[in-house]
C-alpha cells in the first residue's frame, strides 16, 4: 500500500492538487460566512459598520471569495488532478503550478482588502481595479500553459471529454477578462482607473462578462468537474459520448449569446436583447443535455444513491442544475423579466445554481479526492450525510425565501389602486422584504453550517492521511 | 468524412475551433452597439459631469451603491409614476462605468436630481432611517467628515478624456465644447482649471443650483461631491422639449 502510493506520488504531481483543495474548502468558509452576514445586514442594517464594512464594500467580498476563491480554487485542484490522471501524466512544469497557487491566492486577498478599502472598478464580478487585473492576466496565461501543456504529453491520443470543458473554460475566460477589463488608470501610482467603454455598450460588455463568467466559470467548467467525477463514483462510464459532443460545442457556441438577457426592457437597443432571448432559451437543450448525460451514467446503479451520500451530492447538484437551467431560460422571456428583473427572484437563481449545481458537485468532487490525495480513507461518511442534508434544506430555504420575496416585490411595485395611482411606496415593499430576508440569512446559516462540517471532516481525514504515511507499517494492507 | 476524432486527437484544431466558438455571440452583439447610430439616441443637454460631479459619481461607486440602487428606468406604467421618463441610452453615454445596476433593494436613482433638497440628501445618508423608517441602507456619516480629495481631480478628467470623455485639454477642444454644450459648461469642462472649478462648484454651484451642498460651507468634503452628483441625475434632458413618441423609434 505504501510503496503504491509513493509511486502514484512520483507519478502525478499530487501536492498542488492538496495545496488547491485545502484552500477551495477555506475560501468556501470565509466566502459563504460573509454571504450569512450581509444578507444579515439587509434583514439588520445596524450590522453596517461604515466606512469599511458596509454591504456596498462587502458584497464583491462575498461574490469574489465563493467564486473566485472558493469555485476557483476548486476548479484549479479538481483540473490539475483531472489532467493528469486522464493523461496518465504528470503536470507540465510544476514550478509554474506552484506559481499559480500563490498568485491566486495573492488575488484574492488583494481584492478582498481593496474593497474594503473602496477600491471598485463598480462593474459586478469584475470589481478589481486594474493592478489586480493584470495579475490575474498573467496568472491565467500560466494556468493555461500548464493545464495544455499537460494535455499536450499526454499518454492517450485522446483528449477526455472533462478536458475539452476545461479547455473552452480556460479560453473563454479569458477572452472575457481581457474584454471586460479594459481601463484607463488614473495614474501609474493609483489604484483607480475608468472602463473604456461607456453607457449601453459598456453594459453590452458587462453583461457579454458577467453572464459568461456563469456560463463557463460557474457551468462548463463544473460540467468537466462532473464528467470526471461522476463516472469514477458511479463507477460507470459516461451515459453517453454521442450526446457529450453534440452539447459541448452547441453549450460553448450559445452561451456567449445570451447576456443582453440581463438588460431587457434597458436602454440596451431591442434587437439584441431580443438575440439574448433567443439563444437563452435555445441554451435550454444544450444544458438539459449535460444534466441528462451527468444522471443517467448512475442507470443501473441507482441503489448507490441510498448506500452513497457522496454520489447523492452529485446527482443532486445535477438536479439543481436542471431546475436553475430551466429557470434561466424562462426568466430571459421579456414578460416574465418585466417581473422578475431587480428583484431577489434574481438573487434566488443564482444562488440555487451556485448552491445547489456549483457548490455541490465541487462537494461530491473534493470529497471523492482528499481521501485519495492523501492516500487514505475519508474519516466519516456519516458527516458526509450530515451535510449532505444541512446543504440541502439551506438551499431551500435560501431559494424560497427569495422566490417569495422577489415576486411578491415585482408585484407590489406594478400594484395600481382603483384610482390609478401606485398602491405601493418603495418604502412599503421594503419592508414587506424583511421576513424573508430573515428567512434567506438563516438558510445560508444552515447552509455554511453544512460547510463546517465538511472541513471538520477533511481535516479529519488529511490529519489520518498524515499519521499513516508518517506511520512505520502499512497498515492497511 | 469528418470525424469528430480528429478534434480529439488534436489540442490545438480543438482550441481553434473552440475560440471560433465561442467568438461569434460577442462580435455579432457588441461590435455593431459601436456603428448602429440609433444605439444612442439623439437628444440635447447630456454633458459630462463637472469635476465635483465626477468626484461624487467616484465616491457613489467606490460605495458599491449600485449593488442595491439601479440607475436604469424601464417603460413601464408603473416606473413613469414612480421614478419618471424611462432612461435613455444618452443619458449615460458618459458614465464610465454604466451604473444601471441590476437590483433594486433600494429604488432607482436614475431621474433622483431636484428630487429631494440637499439636506434631505445630506439627513438621509448620514441616517436613511432617519428619513425613510422602512430603509435598510447603511449609514454613510462618514463622507461629511472625510474631506474631499481633489488633488487629482484633473488626472481622472484626463484619463477620462482618454475614453472618448469630451472634457477639453486645449483651447481647441474648449472651443468645441462651447459650441457643443455652451460656454457655462464648456468652462466647467476644461481640465486645465478642474481645481478651481470643482472649489468654485463646492461653494457656489453650478447652472442655477445653489452650492455648499452638505451644508457646512467650511471645508469641502465627500458628502459634497456625492450631494453634487446625486442632484445632477437624470436632470439633463428637458423631457417637455419631446414628443412622447419622439424615442420611440430608436427601441
Amino acid at each position: 500500500m505504501a510503496a503504491v502510493g509513493t509511486a502514484t506520488i512520483e507519478q502525478y504531481n499530487y501536492d498542488i492538487v492538496r495545496k488547491f483543495s485545502i484552500m477551495a474548502l477555506f475560501w468556501a468558509v470565509i466566502g459563504m460566512a460573509m454571504g450569512v452576514f450581509i444578507a444579515s445586514q439587509l434583514a439588520w442594517p445596524f450590522l453596517n459598520m461604515d466606512p469599511w464594512f458596509t454591504f456596498g464594500r462587502l458584497r464583491p467580498i462575498h461574490t469574489g471569495g465563493v467564486i473566485f476563491g472558493f469555485g476557483g480554487c476548486a476548479l484549479f485542484a479538481t483540473s490539475y488532478y483531472v489532467v493528469q490522471r486522464t493523461c496518465q501524466t504528470r503536470l507540465f512544469a510544476d514550478g509554474l503550478a506552484s506559481f499559480t497557487f500563490w498568485g491566486w491566492q495573492l488575488i484574492i486577498v488583494l481584492a478582498a482588502s481593496s474593497y474594503v478599502l473602496g477600491y471598485s472598478q463598480g462593474k459586478e464580478y469584475a470589481e478589481m481595479e486594474w493592478p489586480i487585473d493584470l495579475l490575474i492576466t498573467v496568472v491565467w496565461v500560466a494556468y493555461i500553459a500548464v493545464f495544455v501543456g499537460t494535455v499536450m504529453k499526454r499518454k492517450q491520443p485522446h483528449i477526455y471529454v472533462a478536458n475539452w470543458f476545461y479547455i473552452v473554460f480556460l479560453l473563454a475566460v479569458a477572452l472575457l477578462h481581457l474584454g471586460n477589463g479594459l481601463a484607463v488608470p488614473v495614474s501609474l501610482t493609483t489604484m483607480k482607473s475608468y472602463p473604456l467603454f461607456s453607457g449601453a455598450q459598456d453594459a453590452m460588455i458587462q453583461w457579454w462578462y458577467g453572464h459568461n463568467a456563469v456560463g463557463f466559470f460557474l457551468t462548463a467548467a463544473f460540467l468537466g468537474m462532473m464528467y470526471y467525477y461522476v463516472p469514477k463514483q458511479a463507477g460507470r462510464p459516461i451515459y453517453s459520448y454521442r450526446l457529450s459532443i453534440v452539447h459541448f460545442w452547441a453549450l460553448s457556441f450559445m452561451y456567449m449569446w445570451a447576456g443582453p438577457h440581463h438588460l431587457h426592457w434597458t436602454a440596451l437597443p431591442d434587437w439584441v436583447s431580443t438575440m439574448g432571448a433567443t439563444f437563452s432559451i435555445m441554451l435550454l437543450l444544450p444544458s438539459w443535455g449535460g444534466m441528462i448525460n451527468g444522471i443517467m451514467t448512475l442507470s443501473g446503479a441507482w441503489d448507490k444513491l441510498r448506500t452513497d451520500p457522496i454520489m447523492r451530492f452529485m446527482i443532486v447538484a445535477l438536479s439543481f442544475y436542471g431546475m436553475s437551467t430551466f429557470e434561466g431560460p424562462m426568466m430571459s422571456l421579456k414578460d416574465v423579466n418585466a417581473l422578475s428583473h431587480y428583484t431577489d427572484w434574481t438573487v434566488g437563481h443564482v444562488h440555487s445554481g451556485a448552491l445547489g449545481w456549483v457548490a455541490m458537485i465541487s462537494f461530491g468532487a473534493l470529497y471523492h479526492m482528499i481521501p485519495r490525495l492523501w492516500d487514505t480513507k475519508l474519516y466519516s461518511t456519516k458527516l458526509v450525510t450530515v451535510h449532505f442534508w444541512l446543504a440541502t434544506i439551506g438551499i431551500l430555504l435560501y431559494i424560497t425565501a427569495m422566490w417569495i420575496s422577489g415576486i411578491m416585490q415585482g408585484l407590489m411595485w406594478r400594484a395600481f389602486d382603483d384610482f390609478g395611482n401606485l398602491q405601493y411606496s418603495f418604502a412599503e415593499t421594503v419592508a414587506a422584504m424583511h421576513p424573508f430576508y430573515v428567512m434567506r440569512a438563516l438558510g445560508g446559516l444552515v447552509f455554511v453550517s453544512g460547510m463546517l462540517v465538511m472541513a471538520y471532516n477533511c481535516w479529519m481525514t488529511i490529519s489520518q492521511g498524515k499519521a499513516a504515511e508518517a506511520g512505520p507499517a502499512p497498515v492497511a494492507a | 468524412m469528418f470525424k469528430h476524432d480528429s478534434i480529439e486527437k488534436n489540442v490545438g484544431l480543438m482550441m481553434v475551433l473552440m475560440m471560433l466558438a465561442i467568438s461569434v455571440g460577442g462580435l455579432v452583439e457588441i461590435i455593431p452597439l459601436f456603428f448602429i447610430n440609433d444605439t444612442i439616441e439623439k437628444v440635447d443637454g447630456v454633458r459630462p459631469y463637472t469635476p465635483l460631479e465626477l468626484r461624487g459619481r467616484d465616491i457613489y461607486v467606490r460605495e458599491g451603491c449600485f449593488l442595491c440602487h439601479s440607475q436604469m428606468i424601464r417603460p413601464f406604467r408603473d416606473e413613469q409614476l414612480r421614478y419618471g421618463h424611462y432612461s435613455l441610452a444618452a443619458e449615460s453615454q458618459y458614465d464610465h462605468p454604466f451604473q444601471w445596476g441590476s437590483k433594486r433593494t433600494g429604488p432607482d436613482l436614475a431621474r433622483v436630481g431636484k428630487k429631494y433638497s440637499n439636506e434631505w440628501q445630506v439627513a438621509h445618508l448620514m441616517d436613511p432611517q432617519s428619513m425613510v423608517p422602512e430603509s435598510v441602507m447603511p449609514h454613510y456619516g462618514f463622507l461629511e467628515k472625510t474631506p474631499l480629495d481633489y488633488s487629482d481631480v484633473g488626472d481622472r478628467m484626463a484619463a477620462l478624456r482618454l475614453t472618448g470623455v469630451p472634457y477639453s485639454s486645449n483651447q481647441a477642444e474648449y472651443d468645441s465644447n462651447v459650441k457643443q454644450f455652451g460656454e457655462d459648461v464648456a468652462k466647467m469642462l476644461d481640465i486645465r482649471n478642474a481645481q478651481k472649478n470643482l472649489v468654485d462648484q463646492a461653494q457656489n454651484g453650478f447652472g442655477g443650483a445653489p452650492g455648499n451642498y452638505d451644508g457646512d460651507a467650511s471645508n469641502i468634503t465627500e458628502m459634497d461631491a456625492l450631494v453634487a452628483y446625486l442632484q445632477v441625475l437624470g436632470t439633463m434632458v428637458d423631457f417637455k422639449k419631446y414628443d412622447n413618441d419622439q424615442f420611440v423609434k430608436y427601441r
